[in-house]
């Protein structure tokens, strides 16, 4: 494996922001989430779980709830606005104002006979207000009848002739068709020095059958009968809030989740053998939070869940998934699929990404010699060379350091903005002259001369300027050929200047000769969105990893698949390795062994030697312990190629600089953890 | 069929009442329960018990009503017999054999040997004893735990697929299913609804899980509760399904609305570890059985409304057996820091007496006080008792407490407490047996070298107690053993190998004893006309009797004896003497060194507490070599030195023909034993007896059921 100096990074404050609402598209199988910065994630549920897209927040931006229109996505928030995104250029693409005040929910017909689709949202003033989903746009259509009190929740009935809307003390249901309340549901005000307090229904959901669901701030899930009115059980599952609830599409399961960070599950049970005297029964307790669960969604198989402790849970519901199989395992999502860091790999900057503003740290420097586990003494402090505060309201998207660390870009939605740094004075200069072309970027890459620039732009075309020492100016604009639309979200321009790879969540990868200024080749599609692409520097092969951890070597001169990417998809990766829940985030050479391929994701590190065997489906693949209480002559016998390191856990980002040594950037869940405001208060047994 | 004058050793009561599920009737008039070898028959509103069903010649190990008769009753035993009685009347009415040996019976299925649930079929016959063949065997590998089987009356087996098929029966599938997280999940008891598809389970760590959809392959699915904390020993359903009942440690019933799971009440204070619930058919009383040996009967989860108290058999007797004088109830320790008054005539606990008078916690490794040592005085008014704690790597604790008798609440009200009367643990302690009562004295021995005397000094202001009115010493050796004379002129105090003998009046040395080379185990004076003497036997296998008025050893014979005690209404002693495995009881007089009377294997293993009680009713018997017993009844326990369980089971015998036998090691159901401790009883088989003792089983060979 090779013993490298390791600079340990941990002065990376990322701090990802609460998750607010979440919405689950079936037929795409995408869950759209929805941060407390205003920051949306589409996370593509078929393609393990793989987080695709990002568009950034905004300041001032606060999603409320989120709600699907087909392949449109639409977002309400507590400014009054009413926002559709651009998936495909990964910004708003309009926003229409309500006049309600704050909106507290978003709810569209999950299916319409009719061609234009019904949308609604619940105001802080007590209206729901019905949109029309127009072709390119939404327009207001009419007002419900007024009522007293904000509207905090809205559920469809399947028909799409009645709307249930939760409110303060109560819920209403409303006729679509005449706009009148038909029932006035009375909620019952939680016990105690709570009896005071309005409760408050969080969420609500209406039922094929006309049962209504609902979770208040009482700490009850009631099930109501919709038809008469009346109120069929109450369930007190918590003593704080029920935030969330979904339900499965078959209506046979229901999910809440609650402050205590618990998601309760109920199920519609016969009480009896004959499958008669159906009834909701509460099942399954999961604690997978710690804090607020504030957005569920009840896929087929899974419970997804979401909240103030940042963290995406994907809890598989075992009577519906094969045991012990990958699908069966508990994912939690902690981290972006993509690098926050740039590292300039010869000057030893590291540049990390935060949604308002860059940090540029210079590493420490060590001369000690010690032996392999020993942590060295420290001759210069790391430090923290810039802080740089992005101007508008839009949050960061993208940024990258220049190899050489001598050029600084970063993108917003609206702005790209470049910066040339003097490294020995530490002063920061803003290019002020950019080229037309360059407004913004999905994606920022410098070439490994410093010379070049390569900005992924709309329609997966890739913008590329030079950088001269006063300006910069714009040579020409990669498009592929394929004609697609979907972002570009990964780049790598080879180490010799010639090739330029990119990846877009189409899963296209597609090679451009830089030489040539034209499309060399385009990569078989895989069906598996590609998490990290790199091109070997001597070999000028390309690596690309995929969200289902394949790896795919190809080769850029033959344009075919290379040998040992052929043996490798025969023989199959190992399934421990397959099992691995979180993607590879970028693959990396070592220019002393050309045979190394390195690469990370979030708990482990590895280096593939592709000059040793594969490893049997029986063979361990964690054996570096074993491996080294072996003696030699064993030891070969025992080698493959795949030798990981567990030692770093939550990487941000693994490195390997010019000098042969290896930044590793390690964020701690824990100390995430500890920066969370105090969880509400549990009494606990024994306390 | 006992020959005349023939004395054996009968189980004389004290047998565990908690070992199985109590039953009560449809009526809920009666409470059946398991008592050993018989079925008791309590009635649910005065406590009393009023049947005795009397038969099975093992333990019983389940109880049943007949479904089809509400009067009648079956009860299995290890015996391999399956009994139907009329409950009413108290009479058997038919008995079935079968091959294998009974642990349990539940609606018409018995675990046998192996484990196995087969479904027995009762063939329906008018002679008394039929043999039953047919038995078909249900499910293997069950649990020996009968908690652990469960019946549901909706899982009945569809009757197009087999009209044999016996009602579904339902045991966990497989206890380590969950068991991967290395939770302490491990299945405890079960329950099944009576109407709805869901069965409880409980768990060792304190969950109950309700599971639904149980009879699909795959889509099952559970509910977890929580409030116990530590395992759910019993689950039960009402019988209309409302609610849950579940039991464990905390001595706390939890009653759960079915459906309602959040909402919860709760009987707490129950006393003591609940081991079964048990629900009367209509619903109105529920029965707890307790590890103390105690049934409580409560009405509709509310009020406790009777209380049936058994012996209470605590982790082990650290006081010796003593009469009360004025109960003639034996006392000895009941439950933690409790002594226990228990009427031997009438096998019923009279009360408990709170010792310790500390809050008892329960927590693994947590050092309780515990009562080591009770005394009385001769005629009844004082009782003496020493509590000690020993925290690890410290000294212990020790309190030595006296009770004084209060004629109005007929109960010890506490007097003096001392604490740390010694700086060492009481070896000894005994009250002088002065027959004027008016100077009571108690002398305590102590391992830190003294024995001290304690007086009642005659004060003139109120509320007189108890003080230390001497110290004494031998050379700095410990004292091991005291005793006063049957006068109480004379105190004797081994100090090791030295019997020491002093005069209480004036504290003074009269004269050194010793039998060399080893230290005195055992001290007794004489009683009424042998008051002369001083017994005593040495560690080194010497029973020895000294003439106090010669100062010399009158004879000494060479005998491994491990207890030695004398009758304070006869001159007569019993000395215990156990050889190989087995115990011997000889009764003689110390006046000379020929036995009155011996009995040869009274029991296996070794008797380590035994008491002379006297008889309400003095017996005329002219036999010579029972005539020892015509004044008292002598009780003993034995003890399985190697287990040390807390559940035992204490078989009963009758009251009225109680003959003299031995003592029984039971093996309970899960085919280990745990049987330690046993109340037996010395009785003297006298004619008008012999026609009971028909049916009265003398059960030798359980003993080598092991």
């Amino acid at each position: 494996m090779g013993e490298f100096k390791v600079h340990r990074v941990r002065f990376f404050d990322y701090m990802p922001a609460a998750i607010r609402a979440m919405a689950f598209n079936r037929r795409t199988e995408r869950l759209a989430l929805a941060r407390a910065d205003g920051a949306l994630e589409i996370f593509n549920f078929a393609d393990n779980y793989f987080q695709e897209k990002v568009i950034p927040g905004q300041d001032g931006r606060a999603v409320e709830a989120l709600c699907w229109v087909g392949r449109r996505l639409f977002s309400a928030g507590l400014n009054g606005e009413i926002t559709e995104y651009d998936l495909e250029n990964l910004r708003p693409r309009y926003t229409v104002e309500a006049y309600g005040g704050p909106i507290w929910t978003i709810s569209a017909v999950a299916y319409s006979l009719s061609g234009c689709v019904p949308c609604q949202v619940g105001c802080e003033d007590g209206t729901v207000k019905m949109f029309e989903v127009l072709e390119d746009r939404i327009q207001f259509q009419r007002n419900l009848d007024r009522q007293k009190g904000r509207i905090i929740s809205l559920c469809w009935h399947p028909s799409a002739s009645l709307i249930a809307a939760g409110m303060m003390d109560m819920i209403r249901i409303f006729d679509v068709e005449t706009g009148r309340a038909t029932h006035r549901l009375l909620v019952e005000r939680g016990v105690g020095a709570s009896k005071s307090k309005e409760v408050v229904v969080w969420s609500i959901a209406f039922l094929s059958d006309h049962t209504i669901i609902s979770g208040d701030s009482a700490g009850k899930v009631q099930i109501w009968d919709g038809l008469t009115g009346t109120l069929a059980r109450t369930h007190l599952v918590t003593k704080w809030d029920v935030l969330a609830l979904s339900v499965s599409q078959d209506e046979s399961s229901l999910v809440a989740g609650t402050s205590e960070g618990t998601v309760v599950q109920f199920q519609f049970l016969s009480s009896t053998l004959d499958g008669q005297n159906k009834d909701w029964v509460r099942t399954r307790t999961f604690k997978n939070h710690s804090h607020d669960v504030r957005a569920l969604v009840h896929t087929e198989t899974a419970v997804v869940s979401g909240g103030m402790d940042t963290q995406l849970v994907v809890r598989p519901l075992l009577d519906k998934v094969e045991k012990n199989t990958q699908e069966s395992a508990m994912r939690k999502m902690a981290f972006p699929h993509r690098s926050l860091v740039c590292c300039a790999k010869k000057a030893g900057l590291l540049l990390f990404q935060f949604p308002d503003h860059l940090e540029l740290w210079r590493l420490g420097e060590s001369d000690g010699h010690g032996n392999p586990g020993d942590s060295l003494p420290v001759k210069r402090k790391p430090e923290k060379l810039i802080q740089l505060k992005r101007k508008g309201e839009d949050h960061i998207c993208c940024s990258a350091l220049s190899p050489c660390g001598g050029w600084l870009a970063y993108s917003t939605v609206t702005s790209f903005r470049l910066y040339r740094l003097q490294n020995n004075t530490i002063s920061i200069t803003k290019v002020s002259k950019l080229p037309k072309d360059l407004r913004s970027a999905h994606q920022l890459c410098f070439s490994t001369d410093s010379s070049r620039l390569f900005a992924s732009s709309i329609n997966s075309s890739v913008v590329v300027v030079a950088l001269n020492q006063p300006e910069c100016k714009y040579l020409h604009t990669l498009k592929p050929k394929s004609g697609s639309r979907e972002p570009v979200h990964l780049l790598f321009a080879s180490e010799d200047g010639k090739w330029l790879a990119t990846a877009n969540t189409a899963c296209e990868v597609q090679v451009y000769n830089l030489d040539k200024i034209k499309l060399h080749c385009t990569v078989p599609v895989y069906g598996s969105c590609p998490t990290a692409i790199a091109i070997h520097p001597t070999s000028s092969n390309l690596v690309v990893v995929h969200a289902d951890q394949q790896i795919f070597e190809y080769s850029l001169v033959q344009k075919e698949y290379t040998e040992w990417s052929r043996r490798l998809q025969k023989q199959g990766l190992h399934s421990l390795w397959l099992e691995r829940d979180t993607p590879i985030t970028h693959v990396t050479f070592n220019p002393k062994h050309p045979a190394h391929i390195i690469l990370h994701d979030m708990f482990m590190f590895c280096v593939i030697d592709q000059s040793l065997p594969l490893p049997e489906a029986k063979t361990r693949l964690f054996n570096q312990m074993i491996l080294r209480s072996l003696p030699e002559p064993m030891r070969i016998l025992h080698r493959h190629a795949f030798k990981m390191c567990k030692t770093f856990q939550n990487l941000m980002c693994v490195r390997l600089l010019e000098d042969h040594s290896l930044v590793v950037v390690e964020r701690p869940l824990l100390d995430i953890m500890s920066q969370l405001p105090a969880p509400v208060r549990q009494k606990r047994f024994a306390t | 069929m006992v020959e005349h004058g023939d004395i054996r050793v009968v189980h004389r009561g004290g047998s565990k009442i908690n070992s199985r599920e109590p039953v009560v009737t449809n009526d809920s008039r009666f409470l059946l329960c398991a008592s050993g070898e018989r079925v008791k028959v309590f009635s649910t509103s005065t406590e009393e018990c009023v049947h005795d069903l009397r038969g099975h010649t093992d333990l019983v190990t389940g109880v049943l009503l007949r479904p089809t008769n509400h009067l009648q009753v079956y009860s299995c035993s290890v015996d391999g017999t399956v009994r139907l009685w009329d409950f009413t009347d108290g009479i058997l009415i038919k008995v079935q054999t079968c091959s294998w040996l009974m642990f349990d019976i539940v609606c018409m299925c018995v675990c046998a040997e192996l484990f196995q649930l087969v479904a027995v079929h009762l063939p329906q016959s008018g002679d008394q004893l039929v043999e039953a063949q047919e038995l078909s065997a249900v499910l293997s590998n069950v649990s020996s735990n009968p908690a652990a089987t469960g019946f549901g009356r909706g899982v009945r087996a569809p009757p197009l697929r087999s009209p044999n098929a016996p009602p579904g029966a339902i045991t966990y599938p497989k206890t380590d299913k969950d068991n991967k997280k290395g939770g302490k999940n491990t299945l405890m008891c079960i329950a099944c609804h009576p109407k709805d598809d869901c069965i409880a389970t409980g768990h060792e760590d304190g969950k109950i899980r309700l599971w639904r959809n149980f009879n699909h392959k795959k889509e099952y699915t559970y509910t977890t509760l929580h409030w116990h904390h530590n395992a759910v020993s019993s689950l039960r359903f009402t019988p209309e399904g409302t609610n849950l009942l579940s039991g464990g440690l905390e001595s706390v019933l939890v009653q759960w609305r079915y459906n309602q799971e959040s909402e919860r009440d709760f009987l707490p204070r129950l006393g003591s570890a609940i081991t079964h619930i048990a629900v009367s058919p209509d619903g109105t009383l529920f029965c707890t059985s307790h590890s103390d040996n105690k049934i409580t009967i409560i009405q509709s989860c509310v009020k406790v409304s009777a209380v049936i108290q058994g012996l209470v058999n605590g982790e082990s007797v650290r006081t010796d057996l003593m009469v009360d004088p004025r109960s003639k109830s034996l006392v000895l320790n009941g439950k933690p820091g409790h002594l226990q008054f228990y009427s031997l005539q009438r096998d019923k606990l009279l009360y408990n007496l709170d010792i310790v008078q500390q809050e008892y916690i329960h927590e693994l490794g947590l050092q309780q006080f515990e009562v080591v040592k009770v005394a009385f005085d001769a005629p009844g008014n004082w009782m003496a008792t020493v509590e000690e704690r020993k925290p690890k790597a410290a000294e212990p604790e020790i309190n030595l407490k006296l009770w004084a008798f209060d004629e109005q609440t007929q109960s010890f009200v506490l007097n003096t407490t001392v604490s740390a009367p010694h700086e060492a643990q009481i070896t000894s302690m005994c009250f002088s047996q002065a027959a004027d009562g008016q100077t009571s004295m108690l002398v305590s021995a102590s391992e830190d070298g003294h024995f001290k005397a304690w007086q009642l000094p005659r004060s003139a202001y109120e509320g007189p107690s108890w003080s230390c009115d001497f110290v004494g010493d031998y050379r700095g050796l410990a004292p091991q053993c005291c005793c006063f004379s049957a006068d109480g002129s004379l105190l004797a105090v081994s100090f090791q190998e030295v019997v020491t003998v002093w005069s209480p009046a004036s504290w003074e040395l009269l004269t050194t004893l010793s039998q060399p080379p080893k230290a005195i185990r055992d001290l007794c004076f004489g009683r009424l006309g042998c008051s002369k003497y001083l017994m005593g036997t040495t560690a080194s296998n010497l029973l020895c009797c000294w003439n106090l008025l010669t100062c010399s050893l009158e004879w000494s014979t060479s005998m491994d004896v491990s207890l030695l005690l004398s009758d304070p209404l006869t001159e007569n002693m019993a000395a215990f003497c156990c050889q190989a495995e087995s115990t011997d009881l000889f009764v003689f007089k110390p006046s000379e060194p020929r036995p009155v009377a011996s009995l040869k294997a009274v029991c296996s293993g070794k008797v380590t507490r035994a008491v002379f009680a006297p008889r309400e009713e003095m017996l005329e018997s002219c036999e010579e070599s029972s005539q020892w017993l015509n004044r008292s009844q002598l009780y003993f326990l034995t003890q399985h030195m190697l287990l040390q369980s807390p559940a035992h089971v204490l078989p009963s015998t009758s009251v009225l023909c109680s003959m003299f036998v031995e003592s029984l090691l039971v093996s309970v159901a899960d085919g280990r034993s745990v049987v330690h401790e046993h109340l037996v009883h010395v009785f003297l088989n006298n004619s008008h007896s012999d026609h009971l003792c028909l049916t009265l089983n003398v059960s030798q060979q359980n003993t080598h059921r092991l």
